[in-house]
């Protein structure tokens, strides 16, 4: 089973002078997976992949890379490929020699490293000959990921991969991610956004304070937060609202109301509208409401979840954390 | 226990050159690391796509040139400069005048561009992390980096030497130079010598360029350590300006950038610009050492590193104020501690060694008979001042009498010169009559006039004993 496991991290912990970083956090990540990290500011998480990328060393607890222990070497341990805080890229060269240039690093030509390749992987063959000074944030992330792709990596560490990304490079990022764990490389990515952690990952570590306060699937993170709140629309919003309020379990919050009075999450993040409606109720009672609105001839037309499960989950576990440490 | 003080065993066997090495710690695979013959490449790569390297490479190479064929076609000469007054005699003064002007300005500035840089940039453009994690080997990028600059100095000053000496012999050409003691050096013998100059002069300049690397691995991104080899480079000359005992300023790493000249007499003044040379090589090797030091014990972690500068003080300043005062105490127990090299008798030796060679070079532009030194039995006078204060130590003040005989003639000839003495032994000897030896900036040949080579001239006093001339 070892053997499957791409990172074992056990007990890590880190300080930088007073401040620690790291409080005793595991981690397990097997191969072939993507893996999570989230958490506010200063959580950690940083500090954690500049661990798995050789940048730091632990203080405290054992790491093992790819089946191998981590002494106290300040290297990246072979297969290991990846960014922690923005890629580094150099301005003055163009996308081709950048990648080029590394490849040549390590005993490579052009050809036999597949710059050609990577380049149109994370989409950028078109500006292959600009000059990386002239790159926006989102060129600059895809052409990080595409330096990390010419080590073939079989453990690949990626902070914030999704900062600054339109749509079609999300797609890129998105099925080369996917590719390569298909591949059986294991992806450590870190990021504030949910959906990116949704779409992509299978499990996820929670980082507060220094601290792993969730580990596991990201269905079981979901579930684990309880009642979400939800926007309803539907075609005669006050039988609706009548509906609500009688189905057992599920509480109607009102939309127009200000956040604090409905208590968190509840903004909408719509405009105020008398039409909509805002409730807070397990799946099973809102599967009841569902299907009560459907027998009262009420067509719903829009059911969605006003935070995403992992987003709630993420905002109550951190929320708990913050508060203990501010205590 | 922070990220700067681990341990690191993968630069302690860089010898593997990239293969598979042993972890101190538990006898487990590390990391394979690049070699520092690709890391080498890869940051040459990153040097020469700046365009300021660029543009400083073109300017080292067609600047000079131009420069030196464009004085020496002028009718005023840069006379300040050492060697500028024979700019219209000979090719082989260009490349001298050059190397003049670069040891003030153009070296300081270049390697404070280059080397002062070199590890900045990856502070500014946040590339550390990417950059370890690609080479995985700290000593090995430092390794890499210090050889690139190392590689594009050398690469300039080759620059500023050959296009400086390109000029000179094909606006000028190929003549005879006139040495610091007034005797003529054969072209092939000034080319070597002009070599020999400049390659003396890589010592100081390597120690600038160390100084380089310090002040970048140092203080990061701050605009002082960019600047440091300049700084340094103007405290040093400002150094030289002052009356200060000889054994400091042959102490001083930018000695060599004055001393060169004692390979323009005969015989050469060796003992200075060896002490020089050698002061600015340990200068270097320190220097970089003490870099080394510091990068492999930076925090890498933090993005905004921008050098820690109580560290830069204990492990940069202190060492090297302790080499100044080691050496300073090696030099002064070879040498008078306390005074400024600069004696009555070794003025009057200088003086009278180079009227007699340049007598001798009048006599052949006026078509006289030729005579030997030996023959013009040249003694001179000098005192300073009213004759009443310490004859010796630099000055404007000093008064030359020379006397000289010529074959047949009773009469002892007389010229006077008042000298302007600098710090360092460089001289200049203004001629103050009679009208028709040194009085007059022309002389009347047969030919026509022509510049008189009594009127004022270079030389240079030895800092450190030295055997007495010949001729």
């Amino acid at each position: 089973m070892g053997t499957l496991l791409a990172v074992r991290a056990r007990g890590i912990g880190k300080c930088f002078d007073d401040v620690v970083a790291l409080d005793g956090v595991d981690l397990e990540v097997t191969r072939g997976r993507i893996y999570g990290l989230v958490g506010p500011n200063g959580a950690g998480k940083t500090t954690l992949l500049g661990l798995l990328l050789g940048l730091a060393v632990a203080d405290s607890g054992s790491l093992e890379i790819l089946g191998v222990p981590v002494g106290r070497a300040l290297a990246a341990p072979d297969g290991v490929a990846g960014f922690v805080d923005g890629p580094g890229l150099y301005p003055s060269l163009t996308a081709r020699q950048n990648l080029t240039a590394l490849a040549a690093l390590h005993g490579e030509g052009p050809r036999t490293a597949g710059v050609d390749d990577v380049l149109h992987q994370v989409g950028l063959t078109d500006v292959a000959d600009d000059r990386a000074r002239g790159f926006s944030l989102g060129m600059r992330q895809r052409l990080g990921l595409a330096a990390a792709l010419l080590a073939r990596p079989r453990l690949l560490v990626l902070d914030e991969p999704s900062n600054g990304l339109d749509p079609a490079g999300q797609q890129h990022v998105h099925g080369v991610l996917t590719r390569l764990a298909a591949d059986g490389t294991a992806v450590v990515l870190s990021s504030h956004r949910m959906d990116d952690l949704e779409a992509l990952c299978s499990e996820v570590t929670v980082l507060a304070g220094g601290r792993a306060v969730f580990s596991g699937p990201v269905g079981e993170l979901a579930a684990a937060h309880g009642p979400l709140d939800y926007r309803l629309v539907t075609s005669d919003p006050p039988a609706a609202r009548r509906l609500a309020a009688g189905t057992p379990g599920v509480r109607v919050l009102d939309a127009t109301r200000p956040p604090h009075e409905t208590g968190p999450p509840c903004d909408t993040g719509a405009p105020r509208d008398p039409g909509r409606l805002v409730v807070r109720a397990p799946v099973p009672a809102l599967d009841t409401l569902v299907a009560a609105l459907v027998q009262a001839g009420v067509a719903v037309r829009e059911l969605t979840p006003v935070v995403s499960p992992l987003e709630a989950a993420f905002l109550a576990l951190t929320a708990g954390q913050q508060q203990e440490a501010d205590r | 226990m922070t990220a700067t003080a681990v341990d690191r065993p993968d630069d302690l066997d860089d010898s593997t050159g990239g293969t598979d090495s042993t972890d101190s710690t538990g006898g487990t695979p590390a990391a394979r690391r690049v070699p520092v013959a690709r890391a080498y490449r890869f940051e040459l790569v990153k040097l020469v796509s700046q365009w300021r390297i660029r543009l400083l490479v073109l300017a080292c190479w067609t600047a000079p040139a131009l420069f030196v064929a464009g004085v020496s076609r002028q009718s005023t000469l840069p006379t300040d400069t050492l060697f500028g007054r024979w700019m219209h005699a000979t090719g082989w003064a260009g490349p001298l005048v050059m190397l003049g002007f670069a040891g003030t300005w153009a070296l300081p500035l270049l390697t404070s561009v280059v080397t002062g840089d070199v590890f900045a940039c990856e502070d500014r453009l946040g590339t550390w992390r990417h950059l370890l994690v690609a080479v995985r080997s700290p000593r090995r990028i430092f390794a890499a980096k210090a050889l690139a600059g190392l590689t594009v100095v050398l690469l300039l000053v080759a620059g500023l030497a050959c296009s400086s000496t390109a000029g000179g012999l094909l606006a000028v050409g190929n003549q005879p130079l006139v040495g610091l003691d007034g005797h003529l050096l054969a072209p092939g013998d000034a080319a070597l010598r002009v070599l020999l100059a400049w390659t003396c002069a890589l010592a100081p300049t390597l120690a600038l360029a160390a100084l380089g690397l310090l002040g970048s691995v140092a203080l990061g991104r701050s605009p002082t350590g960019l600047l440091l080899p300049a700084l340094v480079a103007l405290a040093l000359q400002v150094a030289q300006t002052l009356p200060l005992p000889v054994a400091v300023r042959l102490a001083l790493p930018g000695y060599a950038f004055l001393s060169w000249n004692g390979l323009f007499t005969e015989p050469a003044q060796l003992r200075p610009l060896l002490v020089g040379v050698a002061v600015g090589l340990v200068w270097a090797v320190l220097a970089t050492a003490l870099a080394l030091l510091l990068f492999l014990r930076r925090d890498f972690t933090n993005p905004a590193h921008d050098g820690s500068g109580r560290r830069a003080v204990t492990v940069g300043l202190l060492p090297l104020a302790g080499l100044v005062a080691v050496t300073v105490a090696v030099i002064a127990g070879t040498t008078d501690p306390l005074g400024s090299g600069i004696g009555q008798e070794k003025v009057q030796r200088s003086v009278a060694t180079a009227f007699a060679h340049l007598y001798r070079i009048q006599t052949g532009q006026l078509h006289r008979p030729a005579v030997t030194e030996e023959q013009l039995a040249v003694t001179a006078a000098c005192t300073k001042g009213d004759g009443r204060q310490a004859q010796e130590g630099p000055g404007n003040d000093w008064r030359c009498v020379v006397s000289w005989h010529l074959p047949g003639v009773r009469l002892t000839g007389q010229a006077v010169y008042q000298l302007d003495v600098a710090s360092d032994g460089r001289y200049v000897a203004d001629g103050d009559g009679p009208k028709e030896v040194n009085g007059y900036f022309l002389v009347r040949t047969p030919l026509g006039d022509a510049p008189n080579p009594l009127w004022q001239f270079d030389g240079t006093v030895g800092l450190l004993p030295t055997p007495p001339p010949k001729g």
